[in-house]
């Protein structure tokens, strides 16, 4: 049986110095995978590369010579010697692999945990490789369980459900004041690249009117048309309390720009409608005074970066059951596995077959009431075609020297006869 | 009956459950359960009520079990129709055990025959105490929304995004629901004590006798005016018409039965224990 090994380097096992020196490139990638798969003791491989993980995934017949084979592969390729980075290589053999393999698509081994972008950059890799036809069938296999369980995940847990950047969860909480974001109006005071993702946030939420102030009003002009939005002078601010919804602030001035007394002053005419203030700016723009006015809310800065840190700790919790997912897919792909093996696959056939002729007997005997030397010889004749007919079947698959595409065959048969019942 | 009534309590009860458990688990199917067995329950309480009604030829609000038994038929009605009408799931958790409550008490009352009235025969009277049962329904229901709506804007307001915050909808929505149970209620309410007037114009010939019962209906009545008014004239929303709809409903139970207890009046054989 071959084996499945991983081998790679990750951001918990390596600093971004090492990893930036052995990452591939879209172009690199296509070229490694041929040389890796030219090479003696690799039947199948793999490679995703992104900015926090280089890995490698291919099956062997030689475990040893392989991971040697592939060591020397990626310091020959990226010219950097092999002691640079064999500290902090992590090799995985079978389940270990194949359990790697599953946590990494689902995010469970993120960086940031249930972030979507993983399982995307895998499919790449894996189009890349079935494209080059350097993968077959295990790994076929392997990565259609994996995008399998990394959805399952996705949908059962939730691992992916809350905010974990500023300006999400800014929209989380503007739905959670609003209900829906539909036709609010928003206000941008400043600039700065987090207060516009948040706008860009609001609008795929289809908020209403934008207007952007800044103290120079022809910035104020250009990011307004970026945003489709309108530019308003610096003064104007207080007026525009008057109706905007949402005031998204992040300018660099040291004293408060929106004060409680400028909020009080309009609730009336607001007639109490809520509003709600995002403070990215440090130091803060709005009086934090002002949240405690009636239908006012204020998130500055650190409450909102105390409201990811929760969210990271739900995703954390949530990604327990993921890992229990994940153990469940393990065995059932080791079973699979296990039945690529040519001896048991040589039973199944055999059982199969078998029960075939048994029932068949069963039948002709009822329908033409034979008895005694009569049944006695079909059953002869039976089980003499079966060895005939599994005669040749049998020494092919036992042949030596047919390692190279042994599994390929095995998992021909079991198709062809329909051997695995799921 | 008897055991038609101990089903109806027990369906109650499963209900509560459910909503607890769709609290806690945050599963939408146990919501679903939650709000079915809901639905059978009112089914069954209408059976009751029905038959109290057909069998006494009277509206049995006679005694406390009854009224009591009534204002929780109400209140499971209202909240059916409110729940289907803004889907606004996680209201059951405080409907059902409300009810499931309500109606505990019930069973824990003497069920005693009620001597008939004629005076009770009234088409007025009826459509007085079904208009003022609903009406007060929505009341209470209004006072559940605004306890959930001070939990949230707690929650946001304090940056603790724990339990609650994930567990309950928009404030939008809430005082949306809230204001929607109010008017509801409100217009109830002014048509209950609008029937009374008649009634009690065709049976003591004065439209009012400053009885306790319904001076106290007229303060209830003022109070949500009140509440009514400043929303349509200065917007009022959100906190201060979740805290208003809280006091309001304080105002309406001690008018529901605090004046029968404690008071004298000629509703005085509502509540007759």
């Amino acid at each position: 049986m071959p084996d499945i090994v991983l081998l790679g380097i990750n951001h918990k096992t390596a600093p971004v110095e090492i990893r930036e020196c052995i990452a591939f490139s879209q172009d690199e990638s296509a070229l490694a995978l041929q040389t890796l798969h030219r090479m003696p003791f690799i039947d199948e491989v793999i490679l995703f590369s992104t900015c926090n993980r280089v890995e490698v995934l291919f099956v062997t017949q030689n475990t040893s010579a392989a991971i040697a084979e592939t060591k020397k592969f990626i310091a020959d390729f990226n010219k950097i010697p092999v002691e640079k980075f064999e500290n902090a290589l992590y090799v995985h053999v079978d389940d270990e692999a194949v359990r790697h393999v599953f946590r990494v698509a689902s995010s469970l081994d993120s960086m940031l945990v249930g972030e979507p972008q993983i399982l995307g950059q895998i499919k790449d890799a894996y189009r890349t490789a079935t494209s080059l036809k350097t993968s077959g069938v295990i790994l076929n296999r392997l990565l259609h369980r994996t995008f399998f369980v990394a959805k399952r995940i996705r949908s059962e847990t939730g691992i992916g459900d809350r905010a974990v950047s500023i300006s999400y969860a800014a929209v989380e909480l503007g739905k959670k004041i609003f209900g829906t974001l539909n036709k609010k109006k928003v206000l941008l005071i400043g600039a700065g690249e987090m207060a516009e993702l948040a706008v860009e946030h609001l609008i795929r939420n289809k908020v209403g009117d934008i207007l952007v102030a800044n103290r120079t009003f022809e910035t104020g002009v250009k990011l307004a048309k970026e945003f489709n939005g309108k530019a308003i002078r610096f003064e104007e601010i207080r007026d525009c309390l008057k109706f905007v919804d949402i005031i998204i602030s992040s300018t660099g001035a040291a004293d408060f720009i929106i004060t409680r007394d400028h909020v009080k002053g309009v609730i009336r005419t607001r007639r109490n409608r809520p509003i709600f203030f995002i403070d990215i700016a440090v130091p803060r723009d709005i009086d934090p005074a002002v949240n405690w006015l009636t239908n006012s809310y204020v998130y500055d800065i650190d409450d909102l970066k105390g409201v990811i840190d929760e969210n990271i700790e739900d995703r954390q919790r949530e990604a327990v059951k993921g890992e229990r997912i994940v153990d469940e897919a393990v065995i059932r792909f080791r079973e699979w596995y296990d039945g690529l093996d040519v001896v048991p696959t040589i039973t199944a056939l055999r059982k199969k077959l078998e029960s075939i002729a048994e029932t068949e007997f069963k039948k002709t005997l009822q329908s033409n009431k034979i008895s005694g030397q009569g049944a006695e010889a079909i059953r002869k004749m039976t089980s003499s075609i079966i060895n005939k007919i599994l005669h040749d079947p049998t020494v092919f698959l036992k042949k030596d020297g047919m390692h190279d595409n042994k599994s390929l065959f095995v998992d021909t048969v079991r198709k062809l006869f329909k051997l695995d019942s799921n | 009956m008897d055991s038609v009534n101990t089903l109806t309590l027990f369906l109650y009860i499963l209900s509560t459950a459910g909503y607890i458990a769709y609290l806690f688990l945050q599963k939408a199917y146990l919501q679903r359960i939650g709000y079915a067995l809901l639905f059978v329950g009112f089914l069954f309480h209408t059976l009751t009520i029905g038959y109290g009604f057909v069998e006494s030829d009277h509206i049995p609000v006679g005694n406390l079990r009854e009224t009591l038994c009534m204002a929780g038929w109400a209140v499971a009605g209202v909240f059916l129709i409110i729940q289907y009408r803004y889907n606004i799931k996680i209201l059951g958790i405080y409907a059902a055990p409300f009810i499931a409550f309500t109606m505990v008490i019930v069973a824990q009352l003497p069920d005693e025959p009620t001597q008939t009235q004629t005076i009770f025969k009234s088409v007025w009277l009826i459509s007085h105490v079904i208009v003022i049962f609903i009406g007060e329904a929505a009341f209470a229901l209004a006072c559940g929304i605004g306890l959930l709506y001070l939990l949230q804007e707690n929650a946001i307001k304090t940056k603790r995004h724990r339990f609650f915050f994930k567990r309950l909808p928009s404030l939008d929505l809430l005082d949306t629901v809230g204001y929607a149970c109010i008017v509801v209620g409100f217009t109830m309410l002014t048509l209950g004590l609008i029937t009374g007037f008649v009634y009690a114009k065709s049976i003591w010939g004065r439209f009012w006798s400053w009885d306790p019962k319904e001076v106290w209906s007229g303060i209830t009545w003022l109070f949500y005016a009140a509440l009514l008014h400043e929303r349509l004239a200065v917007g009022w929303r959100g906190r201060r018409s979740a805290i208003m709809a809280i006091i309001g409903f304080g105002v309406l139970v001690f008018t529901f039965l605090g004046v029968n207890l404690l008071l004298e009046g000629h509703h005085k054989d509502f509540t007759k224990v």
